[in-house]
């Protein structure tokens, strides 16, 4: 497939990251096309969830580049090409068009199923209240929580709060979506009611990066799997491909061990 | 500027904060001790059965909890004596107040630390046939010391801070020695240059060997 | 007891002098606390131990060597406040390290999470602590606060000792008169435990108001 440079919504360039003596990324390079679908899988520690985390800065990267939709999301350019880090104000803008979903779901406790969904549209899009509440309205319908506009998290179920999460993180129109093991802390029967608002979004065009142990959702609805271990990335390809392979020693047993724990 | 420092004074009488700062430390002690048998049996009593026992021992602890130290040290020292009969010297007359005072916290803080206590623990109890009280000795009041322990450390070093009231009622214990030495030499900033630091030390010392105990004893 | 009636009217005025310096106290610990308490949280690490110092400083002694210090040693200083300026002073100080202390306590007891789920829409660091951090602290912030107000109201009998005629002062002022301590200490307890304990329960209103917020 063809791609033109326009196209490219992440670029990640040599990536590193140490916390203190551990290398956690270990030279990095990932480009995310607009409308792919890229699933991170890998084991614990390879560094896939701090891959996840440094596209939208909630970690530093101490070498290395990441541009999303072409602007270099830890580091300005200064005086003499000079990388400063960016302040708190450009990184809220930066982050504004990126889209998280998180483990925990990270809902406002304090607001509303509709109230945490109009909380970027307000502040940070800037839109009025009622453009606002009429957003997040739909996108509360459109995954499934027509009803509980005014529930708040703790009324909720997992699997209802997630759904919650993506609505909050989409309603941003964000040019890209992050997904950090987003049904890992869910009770198995509410995983499936969140996979597939995912996959509904990917069938409309969102280009996400996902960090998931869900293979059927990786070989269903990816369009590229990368496999992480060590900090490095080990093996790339498309789903058929990757999953595939018989040759890679570290990647049969970790699927060995996915297929296990699944059953 | 300053007036010239002169600490001679102050050295000279260092004896007077010394021992002063002795009988803090002694006089929180026996405080929290009796404060502590005041404060596990209005605890089990309050966890017992009995509206009524329960609004007296709430009643004592809000009571308490809400007027300021010093007016209970005056209470206990001019007003009961004028009342009750029988008068005592300035230092039993506070080690009293400050009991009451603290069996006041005690309360909640061995109520609370019952019902941290793990429900398996007292089940596993019952389950070996422990009678009632039994299970009380043997299983929830060691339990529930190990889980109050931070808390006693605290009050204890608070207890200590509140000695310094005693210095009203003419008790030689370290602020005032550090009264008596300001009122005979005016050297104000030395004094309290010197008494500072033996609080704020002495203060924190008990806190960090305290926690180290802790460590030895604690559940979790 | 006629006496301690009696004498009700100077007792009025000495209360007056306590809530007026447990008032001013709450406040200025209030804004300093809150303050700092976010800047200990927040801020570079050059501020942080400036701030613990201080903290650890004014809660480290008691609050009875404070108010003498300030009083007797601000002159030696050169610094002529009035009396009552003087104890404001060291009570508010002690009380702003007790404030910071609860800030720092909810602020931090907030998860890491929603600082992080703030940071993916794109708030900024104000918008975060306005929108998202604020409205949950508070609601660790007020018991313990509240607590650290009667502690003030408490701690305010203390200036009688040098010499402010507060509600204590006033007590002992009467009883120096009628002779009749115990119906006046009585009658002082009695007034004390009403500030404080509606103070409580208030408090306890404010928490269960809150308590909607499950997590």
């Amino acid at each position: 497939m063809a791609q033109i440079a326009s196209d490219f919504i992440v670029k990640i360039r040599h990536l590193q990251k140490s916390f203190g003596a551990n290398r956690v990324l270990d030279g990095v390079d990932l480009d995310v096309h607009k409308g792919e679908v890229v699933v991170i899988i890998g084991p614990s520690g390879s560094g896939k969830t701090t891959l996840l985390r440094c596209i939208n800065l909630l970690e530093t990267y101490d070498g290395g580049s990441i541009q999303v939709d072409g602007v270099e999301v830890g580091f300005r350019e200064g005086p003499g090409g000079k990388r400063h880090l960016r302040s708190d104000r450009d990184l809220a803008g930066i982050r504004a068009n990126i889209g998280m979903v998180f483990q925990l779901f990270n809902l406002f406790p304090h607001l509303t199923a509709r109230e945490n969904v109009m909380l970027g549209l307000r502040k940070v899009r800037k839109r009025s209240a009622a453009d606002a509440k009429q957003i997040a309205e739909q996108w509360l319908s459109r995954v499934g929580l027509g009803d509980k506009f005014d529930s708040l998290p703790g009324q909720l179920s997992g699997g209802q709060q997630q759904r919650v999460g993506i609505a909050r993180a989409v309603a941003m129109d964000p040019k890209v979506l992050l997904l950090d093991e987003i049904t890992s802390a869910l009770d198995p029967e509410l995983v499936g009611e969140v996979l597939t608002v995912v996959q509904e979004l990917a069938k409309d065009g969102m280009t996400m990066i996902v960090v998931t142990h869900e293979m059927t959702f990786a070989r269903d609805v990816g369009t590229r799997i990368v496999f992480m271990d060590g900090g490095r990335i080990q093996i790339e390809g498309t789903p058929r491909e990757v999953l595939g392979r018989t040759d890679h020693e570290r990647l049969r047993t970790f699927l060995a061990r996915i297929e296990v724990k699944h059953h | 500027m300053l007036y010239h420092l002169n600490f001679g004074y102050v050295w000279t009488h260092f004896d007077k904060l010394a021992w002063g700062l002795l009988l803090s430390l002694e006089l929180a002690f026996v405080s929290i001790l009796i404060g502590m048998v005041i404060g596990l049996a209005l605890a089990l009593v309050y966890t017992g059965r009995g509206a009524l026992l329960r609004g007296i021992v709430a009643g004592y602890v809000e009571f308490i909890r809400n007027i300021p130290l010093l007016l209970l040290v005056y209470l206990v020292f001019y007003g009961v004596p004028s009342v009750g009969g029988f008068a005592y010297d300035a230092t039993t007359s506070f080690v009293l107040t400050l009991s009451v005072y603290s069996g006041a916290y005690m309360v909640e803080v061995f109520r609370s630390g019952l019902a941290a206590i793990p429900k398996g623990l007292t089940d596993a109890g019952k389950a070996i046939g422990l009678t009632a009280w039994q299970r009380l000795v043997h299983i929830r009041i060691p339990t529930m010391f190990r889980i109050v322990l931070p808390a006693l450390s605290n009050a204890y070093v608070s207890l200590f801070k509140d000695t310094s009231l005693a210095s009203v009622i003419a008790v030689p214990e370290l602020t005032y020695g550090a009264q008596w030495i300001k009122t005979n030499s005016f050297r104000i900033i030395e004094v309290w240059a010197v008494v500072t630091p033996m609080y704020l030390v002495t203060g924190y010392a008990l806190l960090f060997a305290l926690r180290q105990l802790e460590r030895r004893f604690s559940i979790r | 007891m006629q006496f301690a009636i009696q004498s009700l009217p100077f007792l009025w005025q000495g209360l007056f002098v306590t809530l007026q310096v447990s008032a001013l106290v709450v406040v200025f610990s209030l804004a300093a606390g809150i303050v700092l308490g976010v800047g200990i949280v927040y801020g570079p690490r050059w501020l942080y131990w400036p701030i613990r110092l201080y903290s650890d400083f004014f809660r480290g002694i008691p609050l009875l060597v404070l108010i003498f210090f300030m009083y007797y040693g601000l002159p030696a200083f050169k610094v002529n406040l009035s009396n009552f300026a003087a104890v404001i002073l060291a009570l508010s100080a002690f009380k702003t390290a007790h404030v910071i202390e609860v800030t720092r306590g909810a602020i931090q007891s907030i998860h890491l999470g929603q600082t992080e789920a703030g940071k993916a829409i794109g708030l900024t660091f104000g918008q975060r602590l306005l929108y998202v951090i604020a409205p949950q602290a508070i609601r660790r912030f007020l018991p313990p606060w509240i607590n650290a107000v009667v502690d003030t109201v408490k701690g305010s009998a203390l200036v009688s000792l040098v010499g402010i005629v507060d509600l204590m002062l006033a007590i002992q002022q009467v009883i120096g008169r009628t002779y009749t301590p115990m119906p006046l200490y009585v009658l002082g307890a009695l007034i004390y435990f009403s500030i404080n304990y509606s103070l409580s329960m208030a408090s306890r209103v404010l928490e269960a108001r809150f308590a909607h917020i499950r997590e």
